[in-house]
């Protein structure tokens, strides 16, 4: 789950990693009300979970109040990276004396956690050429660890020691919270030798959620994607016409490549996990059925334990209770695979021996349709 | 960079153990849904499963298979060194701790949803305890018609000198499946799990795989998300690693910064993608199928090289 600007600062404050005055506006007459509790100049942010705002031009500065109502006005209804804000963090600017790079996340490839520090903030971290890489146990960044990193930034005095406690408090943070990436760019040094968060990019490990219910709020899904969940689905909503069903994340991966080597465009993405009985597959078809521009529905199931006959129940009883109407093209492999086939040949679902066949099967029907009424998309 | 875990010594053993093919094999939460129902397949397939663990149901029996309360007994009582667990992912970390702190070496890890730093503390304490984890989020491993520790189907492992690996379960099923048909047994097919960090990665189970005779070959089923294919890439140029290697990726098509149903299958801009995974390993020389139907095809070209 990836936080928030505005939502990771939020946490931030409560780790004691300190974030300039701010405050969230979704319209107008927020801001107006706001606007006149700030000192100028003003940063407003838009609140989208993208990288590269600055240059995207989802960040300004405001020195007027009606700077701030037209400025506003713009950023709320300005797609970032094609995603629309819901709302605008106004920030208080601050006097930057340095700027920093500062992250801790999850090295995957080395199965450790890793911190980043570079004396070089603002800019993208991969263009940097002077930067620490030091690796973190999973009990967190020890003291002696936050010493050396400030020694080798060159950080003195005063400024050494906000550094040092401003990284053990995120190594606090992401530890506690379960994050897998905690990136403050720029983290800058006041003119009181004090650290200050600029930015905030945080992203939680969905797997622990469990253990953090005050971080559920921060959670944000479409009903199909409630819907998919309730089912203990994994779905990924895209932008093709092609739902593509299956049992295993890797086999449904690998499905949509082969719809996509054909031409064909996947419009969703749904595992319904180890456990393929007739009422998952009813559910799973529920859940697509929810997808508008679905045209035609691909399910590849390969069983061993899953009874195919249990399938073809679940696609029958969607279809004879109106959930779905659009055709149905399936590779199910597993016990009784003859007697499943028998029972879909006078529906609107077709039964194939390879993936391949069905996959052609399905773009054939499509094609004909084109023919007949020309192409919706 | 020889390993010293003798993996296939702890699976099947030698001809001179009094349990060749035998190994006692524990299961912790043998009497949930899950792992009731698995550990009846398992024992179907062969596996010697011994004792199941679940707290609060010590003394009772599962099918003839004894409960013990906690690891200390069921590892005293039965000899033996892998485990396999079924709890929930909520209970996972406590469970492995107690199994590796009573001398298990092998854990066959299956819950999926382990928070990530729940398995790194699991792996630095692997590494004390000179044990191995297999997964989170694994199918588990089966050397085909001698034992199967995991939730994989058994119908389509046939047994012969490929290594599968794979970081997908049901694509490791499929891929089994290919190369069975096509006449390519396994020697070994071992899932290494679909979360962000794996246990075994998959140079560890390179290095394991150097010291296993007669391995024809390996096929590595891999997907977007991380870099341990890139790394692996690395690991077979500089090493000249000797056998054969297949790849297959999945997730060439999938959109950036989507998590597709694993932990793990994830890209973040360039980090993670197919098309960087696969051009490691086409640098290393590793052919790179596009369907799982092509693996077998791939593999005759390369083995009449």
């Amino acid at each position: 789950m990836r936080l928030l600007e505005y939502q990771g600062k939020e946490l931030f404050l409560q780790y004691g990693i300190p974030t300039p005055r701010s405050a969230l506006a979704a319209s107008l007459s927020e801001v107006e009300k706001l606007s006149s509790k700030f000192e100028f100049p003003l940063i407003l942010k838009s609140q989208v979970a993208v990288g590269g705002r600055g240059k995207a031009g989802a960040i300004v500065k405001c020195d007027t109040p009606s700077e701030v109502a037209s400025k506003f006005t713009e950023l709320i209804n300005k797609k970032i990276k094609g995603e629309l804000p819901q709302s605008i963090l106004v920030e208080q600017a601050v006097d930057i004396k340095q700027e920093l790079y500062i992250s801790l996340f999850l090295n995957r490839g080395r199965r450790i956690y890793s911190l980043i520090c570079s004396a070089e903030g603002g800019v993208e971290i991969e263009s940097v050429k002077n930067k620490l890489i030091i690796d973190v146990p999973s009990s967190g960044v020890p003291l002696p660890l936050a010493t050396e990193a400030a020694l080798k930034l060159g950080l003195q005095g005063r400024t050494a020691e906000s550094f040092k406690a401003f990284v053990i408090n995120l190594s606090r943070f992401v530890f506690e919270k379960d994050a897998e990436l905690a990136e403050i760019n720029p983290a800058v040094v006041l003119r009181d030798a004090s650290l200050m968060a600029l930015d905030a990019k945080v992203i939680i490990d969905d797997n622990a959620l469990f253990r953090h219910p005050e971080l559920k709020k921060y959670q944000y899904m479409s009903e199909t994607e409630k819907q998919a969940k309730e089912g203990g689905f994994s779905f990924v909503e895209l932008d093709g016409d092609i739902a593509i069903i299956g049992n295993g994340a890797g086999l449904v991966m690998s499905t949509l490549d082969m719809v996509s080597d054909q031409g064909g465009r996947a419009g969703c993405f749904l595992d319904f996990g180890g456990s393929a009985t007739a009422e998952t597959i009813f559910y799973s078809l529920k859940v697509v059925s929810k997808i508008k521009r679905i045209r035609a529905i691909l399910i590849n199931l390969f069983g061993g334990i899953v009874k195919t006959n249990m399938v073809a129940e679940g696609i029958l009883r969607a279809y004879r209770e109106g959930v779905i109407e659009v055709p149905t093209f399936a590779r199910i492999t597993g016990a009784e695979a003859s007697q499943a086939k028998d029972m879909l040949k006078d529906s609107n679902a077709n039964m194939y021996d390879t993936v391949e066949q069905a996959i052609q099967g399905l773009l054939e029907e499509l094609s004909k349709k084109e023919e007949i009424y020309g192409k919706s998309v | 960079m020889a390993s010293q875990f003798d993996l296939m010594n702890i699976l099947v053993g030698q001809e001179t153990d009094k349990n060749y093919r035998k190994k006692p094999v524990i299961v912790q939460g043998m009497t949930g849904s899950f792992g009731s129902i698995h550990t009846q397949l398992m024992r179907d397939y062969g596996t010697n499963i011994t004792a199941g663990v679940t707290p609060g149901k010590g003394g009772q029996e599962f099918d003839g298979i004894p409960i013990y309360n906690g690891m200390g007994e069921a590892v005293k009582q039965t000899g033996a060194s892998i485990s396999v667990i079924f709890v929930p992912a909520s209970n996972f970390l406590r469970a492995a701790i107690e199994a590796l702190d009573n001398g298990i070496k092998l854990l066959v890890a299956i819950p999926e949803h382990v928070p990530v730093i729940d398995s790194l503390k699991l792996i630095e304490y692997a590494k004390l305890k000179n044990a191995r984890i297999i997964g989170p989020n694994t199918p588990g491993i089966i050397v085909p018609e001698v034992i199967k520790i995991g939730i994989m189907p058994a119908q389509p492992f046939k047994t012969g000198n490929v290594v599968l690996l794979s970081r997908s379960g049901t694509l490791m099923y499929e891929l089994a499946y290919s190369l069975s048909k096509a006449n390519f047994g396994q020697k070994l097919c071992m899932g290494i799990g679909g979360d962000p960090v794996n246990g075994t990665n998959l140079i560890e189970c390179f290095d394991i795989i150097r010291g296993i005779n007669d391995v024809e070959c390996i096929v590595v089923v891999g997907e977007i998300g991380g870099d341990a294919e890139e790394l692996l890439a690395e690991y077979i140029l500089e090493t000249s690693y000797p056998k054969p290697v297949i790849g297959y990726i999945a997730g060439r098509s999938a959109p950036k910064e989507k998590r597709m149903g694993h932990a793990g299958a994830i890209i973040y801009g360039n980090y993670g993608s197919a098309e960087s995974k696969m051009a490691s390993f086409f640098k290393s020389d590793v052919p790179v199928a596009k369907t799982p139907s092509e693996v077998p095809i791939l593999l005759s070209q390369r083995l009449k090289k």
